[in-house]
């Protein structure tokens, strides 16, 4: 479990190695590669303005001007799809990333901190990851009503139990540990075990859950976009489109069948990339979070 | 009368990190029909091994590295997977060690010996496993049938492991440390029984043990293992009385039934068990040898000796002690 | 035993309290009124009044709270903000279908997953095992609401095989039951490829077992120790995971029955939240949270008697 060893730079290149013989892991690999760059050099990539009206050209089948086609309004598909993996990897890395923060801190503070502290935050917890997952997000964006930071905000807040939880559970492991005992007799201060000495070591095991709850993430942004409960149009969300689309089904089915393209490709590279992550950082392999 | 099992050269080696262990090296015993073969060691020496290579269900990892595991002569580890399934249970049937985890727990003992009696055919009605129940000593044996075996002590559940292998009317039937797990008075109940069932079973016995109790009442023949190897094979009269390995004879003084007069103390043998990745150069016991010369430490010694084979360079040399 | 599922009880009722305080609470610290919210900015100082004392805003919140959990004990989960209708009475009128739809989802993917499971544990380490791997991950991984678009597309749109949209006609089960096969199919087709993996991940554990050894001493075919021995140990672990990601079923049933326009607990509590409507949102969220709390309690309780080992343990 030492964290050192993992992060090493010659671990690093054998992760690398395993990586690559792997044909599932690989494959995720290039796919999330191809989506990150879409989302970084989106405004040089795309080839129009994701949300500039044409309705001269609307329902457009693929051609050499149009690669994906038109939506109802004449908006390039191709470029709101670009545009798009910016919005979706976007929202997903910025809530994971606060959630897995939170869940840090929570997991750290009742994991090192007073028992009564501990018994109220896993109360917590388990109330929290005890809800069906869609119908707390729903009563929340009933409340904030929709939008992207109310996505954000209902990201982090089913996400970050289980973060919590995971880090919780290492932390007690470790707290008895020898090394954090002799760090103790010899006088260290609480700040000092925690930042020095357990940050370090239970990080490994919550970046894999991170890096394997994108997906999970991706899917309920453009699912509650697809509602209309998430970002709002003419933003071009990968389920803005899809429910764009699915209006239009009998006129131009083409546009939906487009839409669902790249949510199916990211979610399927990012879960393979995820998966052989696992496989070759945690053999015993992460807790997966379901519902 | 041939030998109904018989193993001839047989080396085994499990893959380590870093390398093999050698757990069995060029073994050769035989069994015939009647007869009780005991075979006796220290842990880790191999017997174990030996008995799963017998039934064939090495455990993964391991390998075959040469020789041959003979039923009636054919050799079984050139047969078709399926064909080896088939002498399982039916020809050469096996009593494991732990009856604590022998069985699954959530079917209840009824319904497993009945799929084992299945697994070659007809599967057997609840009456006539009662009955061999009842034969190995289990008293209400029709309400046996409807426990899980949590439910069972662990000395009754080794005897319906004993009544499950008999009831597949096995030719050679395999006792791994077939009382290891139990206690005292549980041990010398399934001796009983095993002594009583070998009058009327007609086919071979072999039983695996580090305990030589177990050997004197059941056995006729004994192979003792030392370090992968057999290093003395005799008829067990022959062998508590004139043990002619030094290794064999520190085991028999190492019995907890011989106390050393006037001290009380138990004898011990002295060193340690070679590491089986790392063989020394001659003979395996060597470094534990109060015997042991020269030509013991740089060269491996030969079977020798007429009737008992004894594989050690001094045993026809050897004064007794 | 019973003393097991009291304290199990407790503890989903504990849980049930804590979230629904915590739900309720949450409408008081947001910024804003839920009835200007749900009235939006033109509405008059007087209708905002009628509308905060119809849902009981003008009373403290510890009374509020208080009033709630009377009302919910007696049934009473409140009024619809427009319709007037009782909320309870709008999803007891919705719940079968979606339940159907759920239970129909599960069934399905419990059956092939099951299956598949199995069948890569008999042929493990072949070209079967590595395709159903690859398969499993991928249909883990896309989202259901796609696979519900993409199958009405194909078999309601292109070749007419099935209806697009609604739940069938009433009083027709065949009709119904055309309706629920493009929704079962979306929802559970996750879960095939979850439970595949997660049986054969429990399977080959069991499968080192030493009581799968001694199954093997007796010459069992592979087939028959899967499926008549090693299956019923592991099966345990599956249930549990089972009743939690019943949750899991009824989030991609809210998506599902959007794409079909199927009327259930996922079209009622969608429409509400999009006009606000907090009485409804409320009643369905705390309806759910009770009905999941207690099928995961249930799975828990049929863990206990499935396996004889923790029964006994529970047992004294």
């Amino acid at each position: 479990m030492s964290c050192a060893d993992e992060t090493s730079l010659g671990a690093r290149r054998g992760i690398g190695r395993a990586l690559l013989a792997d044909p599932m892991g690989l494959a995720g690999l290039v796919i999330v590669v191809l989506f990150l760059s879409m989302a970084v050099f989106a405004p040089w990539i795309a080839p129009y303005d994701p949300i500039a009206l044409d309705v001269k050209a609307k329902f457009q089948t693929p051609s050499a001007a149009h690669w994906a086609g038109t939506d109802h309004l004449g908006r390039d598909l191709l470029s709101r799809i670009i545009w798009g993996a910016r919005l979706a990897l976007g929202i997903a890395i910025t809530s994971v990333g606060i959630a897995g923060g939170l869940g840090l801190i929570l997991g750290l503070v009742a994991g090192y901190g007073p028992r009564w502290l501990d018994g109220l935050l896993v109360l917590v917890f388990d109330s929290m990851s005890s809800l069906p997952m869609i119908f707390f997000a729903l009563a929340v964006i009933t409340v904030l009503g929709p939008g992207t930071a109310t996505l954000i905000l209902v990201i982090v807040l089913v996400s970050f139990p289980a973060y919590a939880r995971l880090i919780r559970t290492q932390t007690l492991a470790l707290a008895g540990a020898d090394f954090i005992l002799a760090e103790r007799v010899m006088g260290a201060g609480t700040a000092r075990i925690l930042l020095r000495h357990l940050l370090p070591n239970v990080t490994g095991p919550l970046v894999i859950l991170l890096c394997m709850d994108i997906p999970v993430v991706i899917m309920l942004e453009a699912g509650l976009s697809y509602l209309n409960l998430g970002v709002k149009p003419p933003a071009p969300s990968w389920g803005n489109m899809l429910s764009e689309g699915y209006n239009a089904l009998r006129q131009a089915p083409h546009v939906v069948v487009v839409a669902g393209i790249p949510l199916v490709l990211a979610t399927l590279g990012f879960t393979f990339l995820g998966e052989g992550l696992r496989d070759v950082l945690d053999p015993r392999g992460a807790g997966r979070r379901w519902g | 009368m041939s030998a109904l099992l018989s193993v001839e050269n047989l080396s085994v080696s499990y893959r380590i990190p870093g390398g093999r262990l050698r757990a069995l090296r060029d073994v050769t015993l035989s069994v015939r029909r009647g007869e009780v073969l005991g075979i006796v060691g220290e842990s880790g020496c191999g017997k174990s091994t030996l008995a799963a290579a017998m039934i064939g269900l090495l455990p993964q990892g391991a390998t075959v590295e040469g020789g041959a595991i003979r039923l009636e002569g054919e050799d079984m580890r050139h047969l078709s997977p399926d064909r080896q399934r088939g002498i399982r249970g039916r020809s050469v049937a096996m009593v494991f060690q732990d009856p604590m985890t022998a069985f699954n727990p959530v079917l209840t003992i009824g319904r497993q010996v009945a799929d084992f009696t299945g697994a070659h055919g007809q599967r057997l009605p609840q009456a006539e496993i009662a009955a061999m129940l009842e034969r190995v000593g289990i008293p209400d044996p029709a309400r046996c049938l409807g426990r899980y075996p949590h439910e069972l002590s662990g000395g009754m559940r080794q005897r319906v492991a004993i009544a499950a292998a008999l009831l597949m009317r096995p030719d050679v039937l395999i006792a791994d440390e077939p009382t290891t797990a139990l206690d005292v008075t549980m041990e010398a109940q399934i001796i009983h029984l095993l002594r009583a069932l070998r009058a009327d079973f007609d086919g071979a016995i072999v039983i695996v043990t580090h305990h030589l109790g177990v050997i004197a009442e059941l056995c006729d023949r004994v192979a003792v293992m030392y370090a992968g190897e057999v290093v003395e094979e005799a008829a067990v009269d022959d062998l508590f009385h004139d043990p002619r390995h030094p290794y064999s004879r520190a085991l028999l003084a190492c019995d907890p039934a011989v106390v050393i007069p006037g001290t009380g103390h138990l004898p011990t043998i002295g060193g340690r068990v070679p590491d089986l990745s790392v063989l020394p150069a001659g003979c395996a016991f060597a470094a534990r040898c109060p015997l042991a010369d020269a030509l013991c430490r740089t060269s491996p010694p030969r079977v020798a000796g007429q009737g008992r084979s004894v594989l050690c360079h001094r045993a026809a040399t050897q004064v007794a002690p | 035993m019973l003393d097991y599922a009291i304290r199990r009880v407790g503890l989903s009722l504990l849980i049930l309290i804590v979230v629904m305080t915590a739900m309720y609470g949450m409408v008081f610290l947001v910024p804003g009124d839920p009835a200007s919210l749900a009235l939006g900015p033109r509405a008059t100082p007087e209708l905002k009044e009628a509308l905060r004392e119809r849902m009981g805003l003008d009373q403290p919140i510890l009374t509020q709270i208080a009033y709630f959990f009377a009302n919910v004990l007696q049934g009473d989960l409140g009024v619809d903000v427009w319709s007037k209708r009782p909320v309870l009475e709008q999803i007891l009128e919705v719940f079968p279908n979606t339940l159907l739809l759920g239970v129909v989802a599960l069934g399905w993917a419990l059956v092939t997953g099951i299956l598949l499971g199995c069948a890569a544990v008999v042929w493990r380490d072949t070209w079967v095992d590595r395709l159903l791997g690859v398969l499993s991950v991928s249909v883990i991984s896309v989202p259901s609401f796609v696979v519900a678009i993409y199958g009405l597309i194909v078999f309601a749109v292109w070749l007419n095989w099935l209806p697009a949209i609604g739940a069938g006609e009433t009083g027709d089960p065949a009709s119904q039951l055309r309706a629920l096969i493009l929704p079962a199919f979306a929802v559970g087709i996750g879960w095939v490829g979850y439970l595949a993996r997660l049986v054969r991940a429990s399977m080959l554990e069991v499968m080192e077992a030493p009581h799968i050894r001694t199954a093997r001493a007796f010459g069992m075919r592979e087939r028959d120790i899967v499926l008549r021995h090693a299956l019923r140990v592991a099966i345990v672990p599956t249930i549990s995971i089972l009743a939690v990601g019943f949750g899991s079923i009824l989030s991609s049933a809210v998506f599902v029955e959007s794409v079909f326009s199927r009327p259930g607990i996922g079209t009622l509590i969608t429409g509400a939240v999009e006009k606000r409507n907090y009485p409804v949102v409320m009643g369905t969220v705390l309806f759910m949270t009770a009905f999941y709390l207690a099928v995961v309690t249930a799975a828990d309780l049929l863990i206990a008697r499935l396996d004889p080992r923790v029964r006994d343990v529970l047992r004294g």
